[in-house]
């Protein structure tokens, strides 16, 4: 996937100006937040459970090599097969070997945000095998040449209109010729045309939100069954996860279950979740004869033991990009990479390089909402935070700015003669202000004055009148 | 190095540990993992039974399944015709192998029945249900040789049958139930149910009936 | 002011007011109106001199070195004092955060912890700690109420200031939609994505015109200076004030970005 993060302000720029994109995000704002909050008020022993669930992801953090190796032995257990990924490279490479021992010409594939972060579906049509996205948001933006713009509702800055337009144009080869401008009508085009699709694959390849290690089984979450046909029909089932997906029990992974559905889209509970256990057993009707586990870290090794631990308790909800003012100003696109949002302002430097992605961390006024969301209490600030922190520390700060910050601090460093400072700024400023009591336009303030006024100060410094009030000077 | 080494490596490097966990550390994890506890089970589930059933209607409703309620076994063909028939379905059905469906008297009630795996084109399915969760209204089903997964994926319309004897308030109950009667390994798939498929992928709004089936009936057997 | 009888309320608590360096600069009536509704219900309050900033825009941009340095001067400036009261929940979540600057277990960190246990936000400090449950105040007006992020989710304001606001005479409280998401402030924020900013300030005031208010109230200025700079560019007549400001009766004078 190319990466637009170095332009980050132009990309929200053109987000803004984009009104149709404009009218998806208030589609957003306007839903899932509501949602989330009915969900929550139904279920008393909600901000218990987030409490839990940290715990739990805590202690299988502290013991993830523990709970991997249980996982792939149990995996083994019934027949089925791990294999473990450095890399984006190399979980590529192991996916296309399995695919051309498989024969496969043709794979569906369940939707699965890291195979966005590997780019498989790019590197499998290099070698002459077609993915076939079969969720319908995704199979939207394939049919369209995108990529998501938000890792639960992938096309949520798709209009009805462009749905249309996209299916007739690439339909007509099924005999669909007729413009359907009914989302009904759109969706069972889409089944139809993708029933096919199911039946034919020779492999098929979902995620996994959750691997239990007890009993070595991967578990899918989805509203539309996709995930189910593209796992149950096909020869091959390969789930390509990642190693901090791993719980330890059935009980455990319910926990979380309890928790991502509400957190996402505000269900009590997502419509299909399914539990998956080996290939299909003696005397087993239908299912898959081949079931691989393919665990990559990329990089997410790396996070254990560093400031950043707490990200790989994620659990892909995606209620903090739902909740984030600026994700819902700009959309997923702006910035630049698979994972939007506070999730991704976090983890993205983390993939592609901090001078890559210098702006994510940043692009935040620290609400805090997304912490107060999130189902596993991730410190999502205090995360990009220590970005922020990391940038400083390498010269990654504009110039500009880290200068105007180094003569902020010099000042306010020393009190006589930030008193004096502030007395002659309150001055001035007030002058400015005229008789309107706010300032039109500033230099070097330009970026607050060219959409609002400043209001001006009311002239004397809090220090300048306490001073009088109190003889001595303040104490 | 192998990509399993240099990863297990890894994250032992990040943990401040040299090898494999050990000692009383690693005794507490195999516990644990013996142990199974469950973790917190919300108040909704923790009821008298008549109220889980009763929850378990409600919520499956909430989650637009439909629920028919009827005495006993012999009058589940009867509930399904109906249900076939207000659906605009022909009384056609591929049933599951499972003794609990396939044993009832389909012909009496007029339904022309094939127990099977599911294929393309089938508009219904019958398939028995392991459990019932009520705190959200969720069936819990095994794949097997006498319960194929495609039954409740291909056909247009799956009908499940539910013993109300086999409701329980929270998932963990079900669980409780599989490790007990089955135990372990699982069934290659175990599938939570909670109403038909559906999308809201095309501007945000609701759709039922996305790649699964398009209605979930539930027939529920006494009480 | 009436106040319960606790043991704090009934002795004569020390206050070191945390002025904040917008309220000094911009709007010394907000940490007058803090001096009043402290005084009145029977607080001493003194002003250290040597205060400055709480060093926010410094941590908040990953300069540490600086963060700290700032953190040391408030740590010590306020060390005698009871308790800490500033007019922001932004500058005091600040204060709460200075123990993760320093290494837990150094001295540093324990005079850090010590002073983010006794840091309160005005507004709060009254109703939770001195147990105030009303004030003595007049305000012609419908007033609607911005939930501060700071305030809200990192010291829990939210009931405080309007259980008080019921109490002023004349006042009526409207509840805006989405009270509780961010004006685009952000301090530094604002400067470096202008445009996201004001797309956020412009979704605050469209709200803030739908409730039919006349009045909008919050609990930090930093906010306040940017919603009230929107709403006078756009030609608003919604008066905008410090919650402090009119808690404590002090609306004589011109409202945020008005002249009178």
């Amino acid at each position: 996937m190319h990466i637009t993060s170095p332009s980050f302000k132009a990309n929200a720029r053109a987000a803004l100006a984009d009104a149709p994109l404009q009218r998806a995000l208030g589609n957003l704002r306007a839903g899932f937040p509501g949602k989330r909050a009915a969900a929550v008020a139904r279920l008393p022993e909600f901000e218990a459970l987030r409490d839990a669930a940290r715990d739990l992801k805590n202690h299988i953090l502290e013991h993830l090599d523990f709970y991997l190796e249980t996982f792939e032995a149990n995996v083994k257990q019934h027949g089925g097969q791990v294999h473990w990924a450095r890399d984006a490279e190399e979980a590529r490479q192991i996916i296309l070997g399995l695919c051309q021992q498989a024969g496969a010409k043709t794979v569906t594939k369940g939707k699965s945000m890291i195979t966005e972060e590997i780019g498989l579906n790019d590197y499998l049509a290099q070698h002459g095998i077609e993915p076939i996205e079969t969720d319908l948001g995704e199979y939207i933006l394939q049919l369209r040449g995108e990529h998501p713009s938000h890792i639960i509702a992938p096309a949520i800055h798709v209009n009805l209109d462009q749905v249309s337009d996209a299916f007739h144009a690439h339909h007509g080869r099924y005999g669909k010729t007729e413009r359907q401008t009914e989302p009904r009508q759109l969706m069972n085009e889409a089944r139809e045309i993708l029933r096919d699709k199911f039946l034919a694959a020779d492999v098929g390849i979902t995620g996994a939100n959750f691997c239990i290690a007890e009993t070595g089984t991967t578990v899918i979450v989805t509203n539309e069954g996709n995930g189910d046909l593209t796992q149950t029909l096909p020869r091959v089932h390969i789930a390509v996860t990642s190693i901090e997906k791993v719980v330890p029990t059935l009980e455990d992974a319910t926990l979380l279950h309890r928790l991502l559905s509400r957190s996402a889209t505000g269900q009590e509970i997502e419509v299909y979740g399914t539990w998956s256990s080996g290939p299909r057993r003696p005397g087993d009707p239908d299912g898959p004869s081949e079931y691989h586990v393919v665990l990559l870290d990329n990089g997410r090794s790396n996070m254990l033991g560093s400031e950043f631990q707490d990200m790989l308790r994620c659990i892909r909800c995606s209620a903090c990009m739902n909740h984030c003012p600026v994700y819902g100003a700009i959309g997923g696109h702006a910035y630049g990479w698979v994972y939007p949002g506070p999730m991704g302002s976090v983890l993205t430097p983390q993939f592609i390089g901090i001078e890559n992605a210098a702006n994510l961390p940043n692009a935040s006024t620290f609400c805090g909402r997304c912490e107060s969301v999130c189902p596993v209490r991730i410190p999502l600030p205090k995360l990009m935070r220590h970005w922020r922190a990391r940038e400083y520390e390498k010269h990654l700060t504009p110039q500009g700015f880290r200068f105007g910050l180094g003569v902020w601090a010099w000042c306010v460093r020393r009190p006589a003669l930030y008193r004096r400072l502030t007395r002659i700024g309150a001055c001035v400023l007030k002058v400015l202000g005229g008789k309107t009591g706010r300032i039109r336009s500033l230099p070097l303030a330009g970026g607050w004055t060219a959409w609002r006024d400043l209001p001006a100060p009311q002239g004397r410094t809090f220090f300048e009148q306490w001073a009088e009030r109190r003889p001595g000077g303040g104490r | 190095m192998s990509g399993r080494d240099a990863i297990l490596g890894n994250i032992r490097r990040g943990l401040g540990r040299g090898g494999p966990l050990d000692g009383a550390a690693r005794a507490a994890c195999e516990e644990r993992l013996r142990a199974h506890r469950p973790v917190l089970i919300p108040a909704r589930a923790q009821r008298p039974h008549d109220e889980q059933v009763a929850l378990f209607v409600a919520m499956a409703t909430e989650a637009a399944a439909s629920v028919a309620r009827v005495a006993g076994a012999d009058d589940v063909p009867a509930a399904v015709a109906a249900f076939l028939d207000q659906g605009g379905y022909p009384r056609r059905a591929v049933i599951a192998p499972a003794q609990a469906v396939s044993g009832l008297d389909w012909a009496a009630a007029g339904i022309e029945v094939e127990a099977r795996a599911a294929r393309n084109g089938d508009r219904a399915s019958v398939t028995p249900a392991f459990a019932g969760i009520a705190e959200t209204g969720t069936l819990m089903l095994l794949s097997g040789p006498d319960s194929p997964t495609t039954l409740n994926f291909l056909p247009d319309a799956h009908v499940v049958v539910l013993d109300a004897a086999r409701i329980v308030g929270p998932y963990e109950d079900a669980w409780a139930w599989l490790r007990r009667e089955r135990g372990l390994p699982l069934p290659r798939t175990v599938n939570w149910i909670s109403g038909p498929s559906r999308s809201a992928d095309i501007e945000q709004k609701l759709q039922m009936g996305a790649h699964g089936p398009i209605q979930l009936h539930i027939v529920l057997v006494g009480d | 002011m009436t106040s319960a009888s606790g043991p704090v309320a009934s002795g004569k608590p020390r206050v070191g007011l945390f002025v904040t360096c917008l309220a000094d600069l911009f709007r010394p009536s907000v940490a007058f109106a803090t001096v009043k509704l402290l005084e009145d219900v029977g607080c001493t309050v003194e002003a250290p001199a040597v205060q400055t900033c709480c060093g926010q825009p410094a941590f908040n941009s990953g300069d540490r070195a600086d963060a700290r340095a700032l953190a040391e001067a408030v740590i010590a400036a306020f060390e005698g004092y009871e308790f800490v009261v500033g007019p922001s929940g932004s500058c005091i979540g600040m204060l709460r955060h200075y123990p993760e600057l320093f290494e837990p277990g150094s001295p540093w960190h324990g005079r850090a912890e010590r002073l983010a246990a006794r840091s309160h936000e005005i507004v709060s400090f009254l109703v939770d700690v001195l147990g105030v449950h009303g004030v003595n105040a007049h305000y012609a007006g419908t007033v609607t109420y911005h939930d501060s992020c700071s305030g809200l989710r990192e010291l829990g304001v939210k009931a405080q200031p309007r259980a008080l606001l019921a109490t002023v005479a004349g006042l009526s409280l409207t509840e805006m939609t989405d009270s509780e998401v961010c004006c685009g402030f952000g301090g530094t924020f604002c400067i470096k994505y202008p445009e996201i900013s004001n797309r956020m300030v412009s979704d605050k005031i469209a709200n803030i015109a739908a409730s039919g208010a006349d009045t909008l109230l919050a609990g930090d200025l930093g906010c306040l200076l940017n919603i009230g700079g929107k709403l006078k560019r756009e030609g608003s007549p919604v008066r905008v004030w410090h919650v402090a400001e009119v808690l404590a009766g002090m609306t004589d004078g011109a409202p945020i970005g008005d002249a009178r």
